[in-house]
């Protein structure tokens, strides 16, 4: 307690610094720094995100272990079946496995709670009153759900390198395309899938963070948002609605498969990150229209 | 002087219901102003409005002479109850709202979020989690949240809200040392003992509507003075006192009451005297503050506490 001792607090009739005319440069973004890394704090040093965080990570290890104990592969070429010759791709099967649903859901979770969380606690009118500024807090709100969209796939990343060390051969890799190249340039590879993935998994960060606006239930922003990418995938799925398919979100998601061969094919990596953009800066638009004007009761 | 809340028309809607209807706030910088009504009066809705959680359906309002975004550094507020996160202590609550708050400096932020805790008595909790803490320690641990930069205004809504006795002493205390530092307080309450204590200004809400607004000691004085005295000889007195040109006088068995208006008591008595009139006893009465605001409003307040 010595610093309230030593130094006490100042009285309001003190002599007021100019920093604290709201006005002077920077603007909205002034401080933001701080308020990201205060956000990134309560993101994930929250118990919950932390063992969703994870479970995910273990994803490639249950897919190691699996395939180690269960043996041989019945067809060659495909990316499952090519772990026993190859660690990386333990990783790979791991962004395969979790890309529809498991990864949404995580991102989910913390995107439907980002603007919805902090109301159903109440400190929501706090943030605002101090003042944090609305647009800053939802550039931050931003920040700390891509930050998050980032983390996820590098964990899965991380420990299925490790998984695929541990229990299979390291050496050349064996593209889908039939080509090998060095395990350092496939590491290279598998760095542009996890941004790729990371990339594309900010759509269903965006609509959360919209939605996350909507409503002072976070569960019911969680609920909505994963609704919203499952509708995309079934939309998907059915042949008869081939017409929208490229208008879909989801339709992109594994397309990351074409920077597993050699040369790379491109044409739908690229449509599939500007889809990405697109929603992410439609979203990000609606967020932002409905949370500058929006009444906070809670 | 600038007045530290100003509105003119300030009006919300809620679907039909005007929660807030046409107030002209006049809070004047260095008073303690008791926003007082009933619950459900519009007071809150009113601070959401002036803090701009909500925004105003029509009419204009300035805090410190200017916009509310421009002012909010300048101003600490409690809203509707302390929020904080409960599995974050009370210390790491306050360094997260500074770490939001887009004006603070964060080199000062360690002795700031100490200050405030000292200030609210709250240091030795300061790593407590937030949800161990007793609805007293929330309630002061967010008047630390509103004292954690400099303020020129304060905007409290129903600080003493839940609190038992000894709690409710505490914050008063504190809103009275603070008041006298020249902040200005915004007290809203529904509890018109609380108001009378704090306050130097009131100003009165019923249904969404501003019905009375100036200095407490105005209202205090605006109370018209009644004399009431006994005797065996009603009529006579009455006489006398409507030869003196006192109003309302009322004659009934054994006692008469009018209004005093301008006449001095003194010469009341020296009068009744005179005109051979006995006098058993002789008071002067008030309506009691409560009165009047039943007057205002058509409704009691909770004068307890």
């Amino acid at each position: 307690m010595s610093a309230a001792e030593t130094r006490p607090y100042a009285p309001p009739d003190a002599v007021r610094p100019s920093r604290w005319d709201s006005t002077r440069k920077g603007g909205q973004l002034r401080g933001v720094g701080r308020f990201f890394r205060s956000e990134l704090g309560m993101v994930f040093r929250r118990r919950r995100n932390v063992v969703l965080l994870a479970i995910l990570a273990l994803v490639p290890v249950l897919i190691s272990v699996a395939v180690k104990v269960g043996g041989h592969p019945r067809h060659a070429g495909s990316i499952f079946n090519s772990i026993t010759d190859n660690g990386l791709f333990a990783t790979l099967a791991a962004f395969l496995v979790i890309s529809p649903f498991f990864l949404p859901l995580v991102i989910s979770v913390v995107a439907g709670d980002s603007v919805a969380g902090e109301a159903s606690t109440g400190t929501l009118r706090y943030l605002l009153v101090i003042p944090a500024g609305r647009t800053r807090l939802l550039a931050v709100k931003l920040a700390a759900i891509l930050a998050w969209c980032l983390a996820c796939v590098t964990a899965v990343a991380v420990v299925g390198i490790l998984a695929g060390l541990i229990f299979f051969p390291a050496g050349d890799v064996t593209l889908l395309s039939g080509r090998a190249i060095s395990y350092s340039a496939g590491l290279g590879r598998v760095a542009l899938v996890l941004l790729y993935v990371a990339g594309t998994a900010l759509t269903v960060g965006a609509i959360g963070l919209f939605v996350s606006t909507m409503t002072e239930v976070p569960i019911a922003a969680m609920a909505a948002t994963l609704t919203l990418t499952i509708v995309s995938e079934v939309a998907d799925a059915v042949p008869q609605l081939s017409a929208i398919h490229g208008w879909l979100p989801s339709h992109y998601w594994l397309k990351w498969v074409d920077l597993l061969r050699d040369p790379m094919i491109t044409d739908g990596i690229t449509t599939g990150l500007w889809v990405a953009l697109a929603y992410v800066a439609l979203f990000v638009a609606l967020a932002w229209a409905r949370f500058s004007g929006k009444d906070v009761t809670s | 002087m600038v007045a530290a809340i100003a509105s003119a028309g300030l009006t919300k809607r809620f679907g039909a219901v005007n929660a807030v209807d046409g107030i002209d706030l006049d809070v004047p910088a260095g008073s303690v102003y008791g926003f007082l009504g009933p619950n459900g009066s519009g007071k809150t809705t009113t601070i959401r409005v002036l803090l701009g959680l909500a925004f105003a359906t029509t009419g204009t309002h300035a805090l410190l002479g200017t916009s509310t975004q421009a002012a909010l550094p300048r101003v600490g507020a409690l809203v509707e109850g302390p929020a904080f996160h409960p599995y974050l202590s009370g210390a790491a609550n306050l360094v997260r709202l500074d770490a939001a708050n887009r004006v603070a400096d964060p080199s000062t932020s360690r002795q700031r979020v100490g200050g405030a805790l000292d200030r609210v008595g709250l240091s030795a909790a300061a790593s407590k989690r937030y949800r161990n803490y007793s609805l007293g320690m929330r309630q002061r641990l967010g008047i630390a949240a509103a004292l954690l930069q400099p303020r020129d205004l304060l905007v409290l809504d129903e600080p003493t809200n839940g609190l038992d006795p000894q709690g409710t002493r505490e914050v008063r205390a504190l809103i009275a040392s603070l008041a006298s530092e020249g902040v200005t307080v915004f007290l809203s309450s529904h509890l018109l003992s609380e108001v009378e204590q704090l306050c130097t200004d009131v100003g009165v809400m019923s249904v969404g509507r501003l019905v009375w607004q100036g200095r407490l000691a105005d209202l205090r004085a605006g109370r018209a003075p009644f004399v009431r005295l006994e005797t065996g000889q009603p009529f006579d007195a009455a006489q006398v006192l409507t030869e003196l040109g006192l109003d309302d006088v009322h004659a009934a068995d054994g006692h008469v009451r009018a209004r005093l208006g301008m006449a001095e008591p003194e010469h009341v008595v020296a009068a009744l005297v005179r005109g051979d009139v006995g006098v058993r006893s002789f008071t002067i009465e008030r309506a009691s503050l409560e009165e009047q605001f039943v007057e205002l409003t058509g409704e009691g307040f909770d004068v307890s506490g």
